[in-house]
């Protein structure tokens, strides 16, 4: 029973993955990529990795299929029709080539890998030493922080890159609203976001809480916020902050320089990223809720896109 | 088999008997409001009967209220959504029709 729902599992995300490829209208790719995501989510949910399915599912589905549509909007309003071309058959062999090597390669060094000497042996007997439950939380926060750190900031340096997309004269303005033309919609829409939003709060506080000692954590409790922001945005429930706000760069800098500042300190324990005894559980819970408001917010605006003119109504909730 | 098991596969059968309906209403319907009131069919009801079989089968409290938590925002979301969907269909129709009156017969 278990190994017909692997199999099938396994040909849906297969069949998913062909269809979004080789499909030439892109906004069927996208939805088949969506679909793949969630059906990958559920393949790590399988191998009892729920860490990697939550992510899965929330950012690479979630976040990226949104960032997709978007994107192919924008292809439209630029008079893009946004359907695949036929490319050259020697340039698609050589991709092919390329990537049948490729999976070899990655399939030969997954393979050699006994199935015993897994990094949970390594990571197991140091988790007391932390006092928080969850081994991907250790990894990430303690055991290869720096790792973690470095995330941080290439995703405040993307969010930088989109900025610099703004048009002259729009700096430092807001992104175009997201809000619904249509005056029915828009009141649809602000019904569901001003349920949504506290909702999302409180879920993704729970998140990061659970995330010491159940799966969870910044990341995935940053794009349950980001996700609660843009729909009360879409309802006009919030407004979108203009992009030179104090109180927005504070909230967008605050994760990766406390994560930082912290793992400055820990030379004075002993090594950079290094927490003192007794303090980890406390450090990490901490650089977790700075890095989750800053990556749900980071988030958020990725989405929105870079300042544009014209886009600076006054803001009804003063932040995003 | 108990009847609980027997509860789970009932509920869990009448469920994707909803989903199975809804998914050829989608795909058979002509227009997008008949193709919505099919979806709507098979997130409400399908959902709930499969959310009920979990729950009976989790076979605890706490995780019966999560599971009808998820199901109750499942529920909202889907009714947003489909209102919204539906509005935005209406809208393309009248524009269509708009587009067919005019003199110049042009799109948009």
């Amino acid at each position: 029973m278990t190994f017909a729902f692997d199999l099938i599992l396994c040909l849906m995300i297969l069949g998913t993955a062909a269809i979004a490829l080789f499909v030439r209208d892109a906004l069927a790719a996208i939805a088949f990529f969506i679909a793949f995501g969630n059906l990958m989510g559920l393949a790590w949910l399988g191998l009892d990795a729920v860490n990697v399915a939550l992510a899965e599912i929330a950012i690479g589905a979630g976040v990226t299929g949104v960032l997709l549509i978007l994107a192919r909007a924008r292809l439209l309003a630029l008079g893009d029709a946004a359907t695949s071309t036929g490319s050259p058959l020697l340039l698609r062999l050589g991709a092919l080539a390329a990537c049948a090597g490729f999976v070899v390669l990655l399939a030969a060094a997954v393979l050699s890998i006994p199935p015993e000497s897994g990094l949970d042996r390594v990571v197991a007997p140091l988790m007391p030493g932390l006092g928080i439950e969850n081994r991907v939380t250790g990894v990430l926060l303690a055991f290869r922080a720096y790792d973690t750190l470095l995330e941080s900031f290439v995703l405040l340096g993307a969010l930088v890159a989109v900025w610099s997309l703004a048009p002259a004269g729009a700096w430092p303005g807001r992104p175009a609203d997201p809000g619904m033309a249509d005056a029915p919609m828009r009141r649809v829409a602000g019904t569901f976001g001003q349920l949504l939003l506290p909702v999302a709060l409180v879920m993704a506080a729970y998140l990061v809480w659970a995330g010491s000692d159940l799966p969870g954590g910044a990341f995935q409790a940053g794009t349950v916020l980001a996700g609660g922001l843009l729909v009360a945005g879409m309802g006009g429930t919030i407004g979108l902050p203009s992009s030179d706000q104090p109180l927005l760069r504070a909230a967008l800098v605050l994760g990766p320089v406390v994560f930082l500042a912290i793992g400055l300190a820990g030379v004075a324990a002993g090594g950079l990223l290094v927490y003192p005894a007794g303090l980890a559980k406390a450090l990490i819970v901490t650089i977790e809720y700075t890095l989750f408001l800053s990556i749900g917010v980071t988030l958020a605006l990725l989405v929105a896109g870079p300042p544009m003119p014209g886009a600076s109504d006054p803001d009804p909730e003063g932040k995003g | 088999m108990s009847w609980i098991d027997l509860a789970v596969l009932a509920l869990l059968g009448a469920g994707l008997a909803f989903y199975a309906a809804g998914s050829l209403g989608f795909l058979r319907f002509p227009d997008t409001a008949s193709r919505l009131h099919a979806l709507t069919k098979a997130d409400n009801l399908g959902l709930g009967l499969v959310a009920l079989a979990a729950a009976i089968y989790g076979g605890s409290l706490a995780v019966a209220a999560k599971i009808a938590l998820v199901w109750l925002f499942a529920v909202i979301a889907a009714g947003t959504t489909s209102q919204l969907l539906a509005r935005r269909a209406r809208l393309d129709e009248a524009r269509l029709d708009d587009a067919d009156s005019a003199p110049d017969g042009g799109l948009r």
